[in-house]
């Protein structure tokens, strides 16, 4: 468990930020969930949860998610499901339990940038946009790779799109334990395009850009579009897996996205299971 | 930090250290249903009500509770009992160490589920390990308390 001197509560968005900068042992926290695991020293741990940042704002384009908003809330929200064809649900019911899920925020989530990261994975499926008070609106791929600097996260920002189609699949050692490797793909049937992610390779979420270019070029190339994954992401081991397994069951997880997608199926295109 | 707290429908107005934990807090105030299993926020043993939602206890700083509402289950005597002896019925109930958590879930589940499949049953109750009765009992009970309850 950390060590807390003072839990404050930011008055608005620049208080936080002011705060946040004011001392090296200053800190945001979201739900603590993960927090709670390490022993920091926090002197002052700053609070959002009066800034209004806990609802899910839709509008003609886009979802605004506050990033005080709860898993929880997000899992059951009727207007992103009914947008993304319960998507949201797919990626989140694996995380622990209802209760955790309840006090685990979003943005604590994404900020973390935790490797074995469920929510990243799964955002990054879709068309995602993370808003930080000092750095401005940046794509959730480009805040993956910036250098980690202090910052308030404000909103995740999702954007609409009425042809696309996506899927969610994970591999763990029991139910909610944390994911040994997992995979989104979504498909724009306008466009014609795929766009794969793999994340807790046992790294941070990316997309396989090159295997994802290949399978929209053409459908019938998916098996070598597959074996690409492994050449252009960076798989690892860790207690829950080996690197060689990892590479071999994300392809696995991709391919079955895919013809999930394409209501496909395996007898239908000789594949092997 | 000064809080207030309602546990159980009764006010307390503590001045507390501010990473004191939900769970350390409600112990001192004699609710001892509330247990530790874990220390990895992963099994569920210390799930009360923070107005009305199951949370983690174990993992909600005392001062997020600040004038909020908490509810363990002492505070739901008659809904826990009326379950619990379908718990007992089926012989799902071994050490009991997991149980006032497991129940406080169940019924944060009745009240909050439309749809009782057994996977949603599932899925709403993935988060509560017991690791000596078995969860086939458990199921065996809740599906027998949800016909009662008219919901299944």
């Amino acid at each position: 468990m950390f060590n807390l001197k003072e839990l404050y509560l930011a008055k608005n968005l620049n208080d936080a930020y002011d705060t946040l900068v004011s001392s090296k042992n200053n800190c945001v926290i979201g739900g603590g969930m993960w927090l709670k695991m390490s022993n920091r020293a926090i002197n002052r741990g700053i609070d959002l949860s009066n800034l209004n940042l806990n609802k899910i704002i839709e509008d003609d384009d886009k979802f605004i998610i506050g990033s005080m908003t709860s898993l929880r809330d997000i899992e059951n929200s009727k207007e992103l499901n009914l947008e993304f064809h319960g998507y949201f649900k797919k990626f989140l019911k694996g995380i622990v339990g209802t209760q955790f899920r309840n006090t685990a925020t979003i943005g604590g989530s994404v900020y973390s940038k935790f490797g074995f990261s469920d929510i990243s994975t799964g955002l990054l499926g879709l068309d995602t946009y993370v808003e930080l008070f000092r750095g401005g609106i940046v794509s959730l791929e480009e805040f993956n790779k910036m250098e980690w600097k202090k910052d308030i996260l404000v909103n995740i920002i999702i954007y609409k799109n009425k042809n696309l189609k996506a899927e969610y699949e994970s591999l763990r050692l029991s139910k909610t334990d944390l994911p040994l490797i997992n995979v989104a793909v979504s498909y724009d049937k306008k466009l014609k395009k795929f766009n794969i992610v793999v994340g807790a390779r046992p790294n941070l979420s990316k997309r396989a850009v090159k295997a994802s270019e290949i399978i929209s070029e053409n459908y019938n190339y998916i098996d070598k579009g597959l074996d690409l994954i492994s050449n252009e992401l960076d798989f690892g081991k860790n207690m829950r897996g080996s690197k060689e397994y990892r590479e071999e069951s994300s392809k696995i997880l991709v391919k079955r996205c895919i013809l999930k997608i394409m209501e496909d199926s395996y007898e239908n295109k000789g594949m092997d299971k | 930090m000064k809080i207030k707290v309602w546990i159980n429908n009764k006010l307390f107005e503590d001045v507390i250290e501010d990473d004191t934990l939900l769970i350390d807090y409600i112990r001192t105030k004699g609710y001892k249903s509330v247990k530790r299993g874990c220390e990895t926020s992963n099994c569920g043993l210390c799930t009360v009500w923070l107005d009305e939602k199951p949370v983690l206890s174990c993992s909600v700083l005392a001062i997020r509770a600040n004038n909020k509402r908490v509810l363990t289950i002492e505070g739901l005597e008659n809904e826990a009992k009326e379950f619990t002896d379908f718990l007992a019925k089926e012989g799902a109930e071994q050490c009991g160490f997991c149980s006032p958590g497991f129940v406080m879930n169940v019924l944060a589940m009745v009240k909050e589920l439309d749809d009782f499949s057994e996977e949603n049953i599932k899925e709403y109750l993935s988060g509560n390990l017991c690791r000596c009765t078995g969860y086939m009992g458990q199921l065996r009970a809740i599906k027998k308390y949800l016909k009662l309850k008219g919901e299944l």
